[in-house]
């Protein structure tokens, strides 16, 4: 565990307790320790903890998968949104609310996660059947494989995006209209322990696959040709990376929506305080995802709207800006 | 022992080098040289194994190239890039240590070495972003070198560099291909292949010389058969003789 491992996990240990107690309404710790309030203990064992855990889980997700992307395409802004796999989810939940009439009623409740999941699934398939087909040639340097993948990333990501905001013109009804613009702006309110269970086995699945990846991440750093000299399988990379980003961002937006930004800013956050190597940010960017989710969403909940502000909203009103000053200071000092 | 046999290389659908045989000996330092686009950093992707052959083969002590586990393969060969844009600001100690990969182990001790051989102790803290060309070309060799490969394959290593640093590097590469690794000082040392575009530093300081042109080999031998003066107007297209004596010639070259 490397220093950055340690502060991140010391920062989470102080935010957890915080994030239980804060929302409409406040939490007296003393009031549960005494045994008062039923409804305190209500509160928390039923909405406050699944929504933090989902938290966690969701932010670790996509601070990890965020790190890998980074290294995998050698380039401090990466963002695991951009590479098709969270705008395809994205489309499968869209589908889901389209496709509402058609579902078994037993089956209605796990529509959506399932949809956006499948949807994850055929973005990661088509990401590697289309960059997973470098010929020899192009791997030995001629254009290769991360340009490939990048613009396969691309093109999914756009498709999708018209896919979704066709299906947004010409939505059935108005609710579904609604609900899917909501849905869309991603959240964690009125999440339960279901969607705890959905998505953690996914997401930590997903990040034990990125940390396998770690150290041809770390090859990637002198190049492609260096680090095929080194020994690094491409193949092999490429599949690790395209799963492990598609179990945790699509797990993660199953479950929550669209939740932008937290992959790209958390890397940037978390890389002063490592030796800067792929295999050194993983780790800690999971547990800085899970810090950033898990405090956006206490302060979401605790804002005086009249509406709760959504989780994807704020995170980009906060990740929108902080891009904008990255990319000034990478203009004027280099990476 | 490393050998070009019949090699075919192909890039972009493009045939870049054509039917090469070469058995390259450890212990030696072979110059790869040509004019521009003769396939020279093509064959050396080919010889480390990174460019597959589209016919023929590349053999390393006896077995294809191609059939060795990557990794296997990479304990064997070590290659560095013309071209080596370092993505990430890591510390030189850091950067250098990425030469183990293909062991898998932190290597020490061969980490220590190469920072000495190298001369980069004192910089062995300093972000790669604050190093000199120089600086940086070192380092970059360094990560080779702790690797502890048998074959050193490098694309113009000397591209980026002044004087004083292009003779430091050479007398590095002199130094590991006559001492055996280990430092048991018997038996050939490690086998160096270099790309060069400098004509005079391959005459002085190459064993052996490849000239290719058009993706195919034209001379191959001795620098001072190889690199005569009707090979460099066949190669070149340019009138050239050599000045002064075996060791220390310039090359004076003029329209032909």
């Amino acid at each position: 565990m490397n220093r950055a491992s340690l502060i991140f996990a010391a920062l989470l240990v102080v935010l957890v307790p915080l994030s239980l107690l804060a929302g409409r309404v406040w939490i007296d710790p003393f009031d549960i320790a005494g045994g008062g309030i039923a409804n305190a203990a209500l509160i928390l064992a039923e909405l406050r903890l699944p929504r933090a855990v989902l938290a966690i889980i969701i932010g670790a997700g996509l601070g990890a998968a965020g790190a890998a992307m980074q290294g995998y395409l050698r380039n401090p802004l990466a963002d695991p949104g951009l590479f098709g796999i969270a705008p395809m989810a994205a489309l499968g939940a869209v589908a889901s609310f389209w496709l509402g009439a058609l579902i078994p009623p037993a089956w209605a409740a796990w529509s959506l996660p399932l949809l956006a999941l499948i949807g994850a699934g055929t973005g990661m398939a088509l990401l590697a059947l289309i960059a997973g087909r470098t010929s020899s040639d192009a791997a030995g340097g001629a254009g290769g494989g991360i340009a490939l993948f990048t613009l396969a990333g691309l093109m999914i990501a756009s498709l999708a995006g018209a896919l979704t905001a066709l299906a947004i013109t010409l939505a059935p009804n108005p609710f579904a209209l609604s609900e899917i613009v909501m849905w869309l702006n991603g959240a964690l309110t009125d999440r339960s322990w279901r969607e705890v269970m959905l998505a953690a086995p996914l997401v930590a699945a997903g990040i034990a696959v990125l940390a396998l990846a770690a150290r041809s991440l770390d090859a990637l750093t002198l190049g492609e040709d260096a680090a095929r000299s080194m020994g690094l399988n491409p193949a092999r990379l490429l599949a690790l990376l395209v799963i492990g980003v598609g179990l945790t961002v699509g797990a993660g937006v199953a479950v929550a929506g669209i939740i932008g930004f937290v992959g790209l800013v958390v890397p940037h956050l978390v890389r002063p305080l490592t030796d800067r190597l792929p295999s050194s940010l993983i780790g800690p960017s999971a547990l800085a995802g899970a810090c950033l989710v898990l405090a956006a969403d206490s302060i979401v909940r605790v804002l005086p709207l009249v509406t709760e502000l959504r989780l994807g909203i704020a995170l980009s009103l906060i990740g929108a800006p902080f891009f904008g000053w990255l990319l000034l200071r990478m203009r004027r000092v280099g990476l | 022992m490393l050998a070009a046999e019949n090699l075919i290389l192909m890039r972009g659908g493009k045939p870049v080098v054509e039917s090469l045989t070469a058995a390259l000996t450890p212990g030696t330092i072979t110059a790869i040289v040509g004019p521009n686009g003769a396939g020279k950093s093509s064959l050396l992707l080919g010889l480390a194994g990174l460019l597959e052959p589209a016919a023929g083969s590349v053999m390393l002590d006896g077995q294809a190239l191609a059939a060795f586990p990557p990794r296997t393969r990479a304990q064997a060969i070590g290659y560095l890039p013309q071209t080596p844009d370092i993505a990430w600001d890591v510390a030189v100690e850091n950067l250098v240590a990425l030469g183990r990969l293909p062991w898998r182990d932190r290597g020490t001790a061969a980490v220590e070495a190469a920072l000495g051989a190298l001369a980069l102790e004192p910089l062995r803290n300093r972000p790669v972003s604050q190093l000199s060309g120089g600086e940086r070309a070192r380092v970059l060799l360094a990560r080779v070198l702790a690797g502890e490969p048998r074959w050193i394959l490098a694309d113009e290593p000397l591209a980026a560099l002044d004087l004083a640093h292009q003779l430091s590097l050479i007398a590095y590469f002199k130094a590991c291909a006559r001492v055996e690794q280990g430092g048991g000082g018997q038996g050939p040392g490690q086998g160096v292949v270099v790309v060069l575009h400098d004509l005079a530093i391959a005459m002085n300081h190459a064993d052996r010389v490849l000239v290719l042109k058009d993706g195919r080999l034209i001379a191959d031998g001795p620098p001072e058969t190889a690199l005569a003066a009707d090979v460099i107007a066949q190669g070149w297209g340019v009138a050239a003789r050599w000045l002064g004596d075996a060791g220390e010639r310039a090359l004076v070259a003029g329209e032909v």
